[in-house]
């Protein structure tokens, strides 16, 4: 167990409450889904086992320790990607590294590594807003993995992508995450996302959310992409799924 | 293009006017020009000139060191956002001359009366939109930050100050145009330095085409400035298109 949730609690200001005693744990190398209905939580429960905010009670552990901030060992990779506009995908990738005071030659190299491995090689200097929203979340999976953390955090990163370059993605994603051995939580509000991508899923109830199950797929990660997409595990995972989730809508 | 033009135009109107000698007050354009090519060279002016710069670039400095952090201390600090918001929103409207009379009263007739006099008409529109820029500098740019371990101070210099530059540009454009406002109503109301002292001289002896003359000068100055800090806040705007 690398990362673990318990008991934690969170009620924002405004009197939303949140979360209400979240127990959950994050096997080592593998794909922890979070899914749930909008607003049921998932993004708050992430950003708390980031450091991002405060939680009410209860403790966030890595490695046994407990956490109370952001750390070298957690990348965040974030919903509405997080780039910042008037540098370039280089600098981007490299700006991890940057605020660690990496010297810019170095960091460039590195930085030139991941851009060349989530698809980018001849980007380096676009900025942002020359790039379509797949291309650049694979920014900021890039930036996420060039400080080499070992766990990633990923708060839907595709919901602002187009469905076909979705599934290139997804694809791509678990070869690298996989070859990398990074753990993974991952935020998605949909059950094929879920099914196709996770080890393990935890559904949340609506608000405040509560963990109401633990899903394992079992899904042959041998096969292709298409294979799996056929595949009765993966199928018997989104009518469970589906099963349970119905409920709350 | 269209502007050159509409100057044309009303150049060549302003010559007929002149030109129909209506008043002494409005000479001919061609006048004020050629007054203006006359004063350029002197020593005089440019002893004017420099104090005016002078003055203007040390008021500038000052309301630019002392309006900015102010403006981020607003938007990143509650109470300062509280205790200074009315106050710079009232006085960023407010008719700053009137107060240049209290100023000479305080501080003396001089040089500095008019720095203070340029800061004060600078610097609440600096503050105000500094203040608008960080408020709205992407909260989640600050998250990314946080969560690869930027310390405050990078946090400051690597994200909040380049996010919120277009409306900090924005504000300072409009600070130096109040600026160069300051130094001539400053000058003009302690009246006895720089190009305040040249306007009472040419207004007392009626010499209107160089007291025109200096008028253009002053506004093509005014332009200059505005125009250049123009040309860097639209380069900004190229790269903050995406925000
Ligand atoms: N900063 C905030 N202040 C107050 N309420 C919030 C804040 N952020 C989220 N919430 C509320 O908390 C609940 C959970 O939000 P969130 O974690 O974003 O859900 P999800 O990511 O599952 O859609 C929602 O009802 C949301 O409105
Ligand atoms: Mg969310």
């Amino acid at each position: 167990m690398i990362v673990e949730v318990k008991g934690v609690r969170k009620t924002y200001d405004s009197g939303v409450e949140a979360l209400r005693d979240v127990d959950l744990s994050f096997p080592k190398g593998q794909l922890s889904t979070l899914l749930g209905p909008s607003g049921c939580g998932k993004t708050t429960l992430l950003k708390i086992i980031a450091g991002l905010i405060p939680k009410n009670g209860g403790e966030v552990l890595v490695n046994g320790k407990a956490v109370h901030g952001p750390g070298p060992e957690r990348a965040f990779v974030f919903q509405d990607f997080a780039l910042l506009p008037w540098a370039d995908v280089l600098r981007n990738v490299g700006f991890g590294l940057e605020l660690r005071g990496v010297e810019r030659k170095e960091r460039d190299e590195v930085a030139r590594k991941y851009i060349a491995e989530v698809g980018l090689k001849g980007f380096e200097h676009r900025y942002p807003a020359q790039l379509s929203g797949g291309m650049r979340q694979r920014v900021g999976l890039a930036r996420a993995l060039t400080v080499d953390a070992d766990i990633i955090l990923m708060d839907e990163p595709f919901s602002s992508v187009d469905e076909q370059t979705r599934r290139k993605f997804q694809e791509d994603l678990l070869d690298l995450l996989r070859h990398h051995q990074k753990t993974v939580i991952f935020v998605t509000h949909s059950i094929e996302e879920a099914a196709y991508l996770s080890d393990q899923i935890a559904l949340l109830s609506p608000r405040p959310g509560r963990v109401s199950k633990i899903v394992r797929p079992a899904v042959d990660r041998s096969k292709s992409p298409d294979e799996i997409r056929r595949d009765r595990g993966y199928l018997d995972t989104v009518d469970e799924i589906w099963g349970i989730l119905r409920q709350y809508v | 293009m269209r502007m050159l033009l509409s100057l044309v135009v009303w150049f060549a109107l302003w010559e007929i006017v002149g030109q129909m000698k209506f008043s002494s007050i409005v000479p001919p354009f061609s006048a004020v020009i050629e007054a203006g090519i006359e004063i350029l060279p002197t020593e005089k002016f440019a002893k004017a000139a420099i104090i005016s710069l002078r003055s203007f670039g040390l008021g500038m400095a000052l309301a630019l060191a002392i309006g900015i952090p102010l403006g981020v201390a607003m938007a990143r600090v509650k109470g300062v956002g509280r205790l200074l918001g009315m106050w710079v929103n009232i006085f960023v409207s407010a008719p700053i001359s009137a107060l240049v009379p209290i100023l000479m009263a305080v501080i003396g007739i001089g040089e500095t009366t008019v720095v203070v006099t340029v800061f004060l008409f600078a610097v609440f529109v600096i503050t105000l939109d500094t203040q608008v820029g960080i408020t709205h500098a992407d909260r989640s740019l600050v998250e990314m930050a946080r969560s690869f371990g930027a310390t405050r101070r990078q946090l400051y210099s690597k994200v909040l100050l380049l996010s919120a530059l277009p409306e900090i540009l924005a504000g300072v454009r409009l600070g130096a145009i109040r600026g160069v406002k300051g130094v001539v109503i400053g000058q003009l109301l302690v009246a006895i330095i720089g190009v305040g002292e040249l306007f009472e001289t040419y207004s007392n002896n009626f010499l209107m085409e160089e007291f025109w003359a200096l008028v253009l000068i002053v506004f093509l100055f005014a332009f200059a400035v505005s125009e250049a800090i123009a040309y860097l806040e639209r380069r900004v705007e190229y790269y903050a298109a995406a925000r």
